[in-house]
């Protein structure tokens, strides 16, 4: 259990986490999302005691993460998987933090096995692509077989392969009673991993529910149609009240699902080539909802033409 | 104990304090067996000429061993696996001053053993306490060095900005502070490292002229030097406790 409470934390002027509250369960995997910038990071920091809240705590079932005795025994964090010295190997790494916390040395073995990187233990990490970094980052969040784990944009940088892993990993680990958080910027990310949502943008706290209320809540229910009989299909829809889209020899339909669609199209004898709910919207629809709390906005949206142009003076 | 094993493997585990440890006995005794191969008498001071080298060398290898940790991030890992960090930081203060405690015993005595063997019918005898201080103590005074050095290092957290103030203030600045009109000679006589060279040197004697301006007993100036390293530690730990990791 991860809870916080009225969390603040300033840079001189600029307020990283707003006064934020939540709290994450055990036996569930919680997404922790917001675009770039929007505080995840600092919040996990926070979280782990490397930063100092400005104002307000985040407490790991109850307590400070500097009161924990053995802290990786409780949380295990990969926040970024840079953090280790280049000329170490692998299992040294994970042989002095295994050392600090009083953890069995033949559970560095068990972690490198369970990550995949027994094959190059003792190579130093330095020479590491970001995708075994990652994959030693894991090994030493799961070192002291922790309750909680926290995850900073695990699937930065992956490869489908390691993305999948990682995915599969966390369901693991919430199957087997434990927290998972894991922050992202990617909704549809988010969407298959996480069962549980803390939405922040700006530092401060946009919602807390389910996957499933968020994702209906923010997608339109957009439903792409073809059909040899799209005009007939069409009138029969609108006249059900639903909005239609023209989109080249295809529909966009809004404000019905797609089961609703195939029984009216049943109903009116019409044959349906496609019929698939629209995830690109889903990504647009959290863009709405945390547009405003974008912190670094791009003009090149807006203005393409003249960013070319003035390249070309 | 088991924090001290932790920095222990940390230490041991990358290179560089190697090289730093190699090239400290290379200096130390090298200058040793050059004096030994060239001076007409050797004493037990000169045969201890590449001592100040040796000491800068490890000053920066106990620098390296805290900026390498902020320089590549492992100092949150540490914090992170150890949250109270003036613990984590006091070990690792303690293992490095213990490495460059053991470097300076086999820098003092390698020195002598070496000028020994070439002058054999040199005046090397360690025969009073202020010649056997002068080879044994160099150990001692390392070791603090090296406290100095990680306390500096936890402030500057950067490993050029850290080693290069660390060089200059001991190979140049005390000794400029000497130019001050009238009371430059007054502070340098309480400056740390020409303070330390008081323990080694003794107030001269040996047949050899005292290098030190320093007022006090070689006791007192070891519990001096002594005095600044814990300072040092303490307001680095305070400092990196009020600090974002």
């Amino acid at each position: 259990m991860i809870e916080a409470v009225s969390l603040t934390k300033r840079y001189g002027n600029t307020v990283a986490v707003d006064n934020l509250s939540f709290s994450v369960k055990p036996g569930k995997v919680t997404g922790f999302l917001g675009p770039n910038g929007a505080g995840k990071s600092t919040t996990m920091r926070m979280a782990l005691g490397l930063d100092n809240p400005t104002s307000g705590q985040i407490r790991i079932d109850g307590k400070i993460y500097q009161d924990l005795k053995y802290p990786l025994r409780k949380v295990g964090a990969l926040v970024d998987p840079r953090w280790v010295h280049p000329n170490r190997s692998a299992r040294a790494h994970l042989a002095w933090m295994a050392r600090s916390n009083r953890i069995q040395a033949k559970r560095i073995d068990e972690v490198l096995d369970a990550v995949g990187l027994t094959a190059v233990a003792g190579k130093r990490v330095g020479g590491f692509s970001l995708g075994m970094s990652q994959r030693l980052g894991i090994a030493s969040a799961l070192l002291g077989d922790p309750e909680i784990l926290m995850f900073d944009e695990p699937v930065n940088g992956l490869d489908p392969e390691g993305i999948l892993w990682i995915r599969n990993l966390m369901h693991r680990l919430a199957d087997e009673g434990r927290t998972v958080f894991v922050s992202s910027h990617l909704l549809s990310e988010m969407a298959l991993t996480a069962s549980e949502l803390v939405v922040i943008g700006r530092g401060k706290l946009i919602s807390q529910s389910t996957t499933d209320e968020f994702v209906a809540r923010a997608s339109d229910d957009a439903v792409r149609v073809r059909s040899p009989h799209l005009q007939r299909l069409r009138g029969a829809l609108t006249d059900a009240g639903a909005t239609v889209h023209e989109v080249d020899d295809a529909i966009i339909v809004s404000g019905m699902d797609s089961a609703n669609i195939g029984e009216t199209a049943a109903a009116h004898n019409v044959v349906l080539h496609e019929l698939s709910p629209q995830q690109g919207s889903l990504e647009q629809a959290f863009m709405q909802i945390t547009g405003d709390s974008v912190q670094y906005h791009s003009d090149l949206d807006e203005a393409p033409g003249q960013v070319l142009a003035s390249g070309t003076n | 104990m088991t924090l001290l094993a932790v920095e222990r493997i940390k230490l041991f585990t990358t290179r560089s304090p190697w090289w730093c440890m190699l090239v400290a006995l290379v200096v130390t005794i090298g200058l040793a067996a050059l004096m030994g191969a060239t001076a007409e008498s050797i004493t037990v001071s000169t045969s201890q000429a590449g001592y100040s080298f040796g000491m800068a060398v490890v000053m920066v290898l106990a620098a390296l061993a805290v900026t390498t940790e902020y320089r590549f991030g492992t100092i949150r890992t540490t914090f992170q696996a150890v949250p109270r960090r003036g613990a984590a930081l006091t070990a690792k203060a303690v293992v490095v001053g213990l490495l460059a405690t053991f470097i300076g015993l086999v820098a003092g005595f390698g020195s002598w053993a070496v000028a020994t063997l070439l002058q054999p019918e040199g005046n090397l005898a360690l025969d009073t306490t202020a010649k056997w201080i002068n080879v044994a103590g160099i150990s001692l005074v390392y070791g603090l060095a090296a406290v100095i050095a990680v306390a500096v290092g936890i402030v500057v957290r950067q490993s050029a900005g850290a080693v290069s103030l660390l060089l200059i203030y001991m190979l140049a600045v005390e000794s400029l502070v000497r130019v001050i009109p009238d009371i430059g000679d007054k502070i340098y006589a309480w400056l740390p490292f020409n303070v330390a060279d008081r323990f080694i040197s003794g107030s001269g004697g040996n047949g050899d002229p005292a290098t030190s301006t320093s007022p006090l007993s070689p006791g007192w100036a070891l519990a001096y030097f002594a005095g600044i390293a814990v300072v040092a530690m303490v307001l680095a730990v305070a400092v990196a406790k009020k600090r974002d990791a």
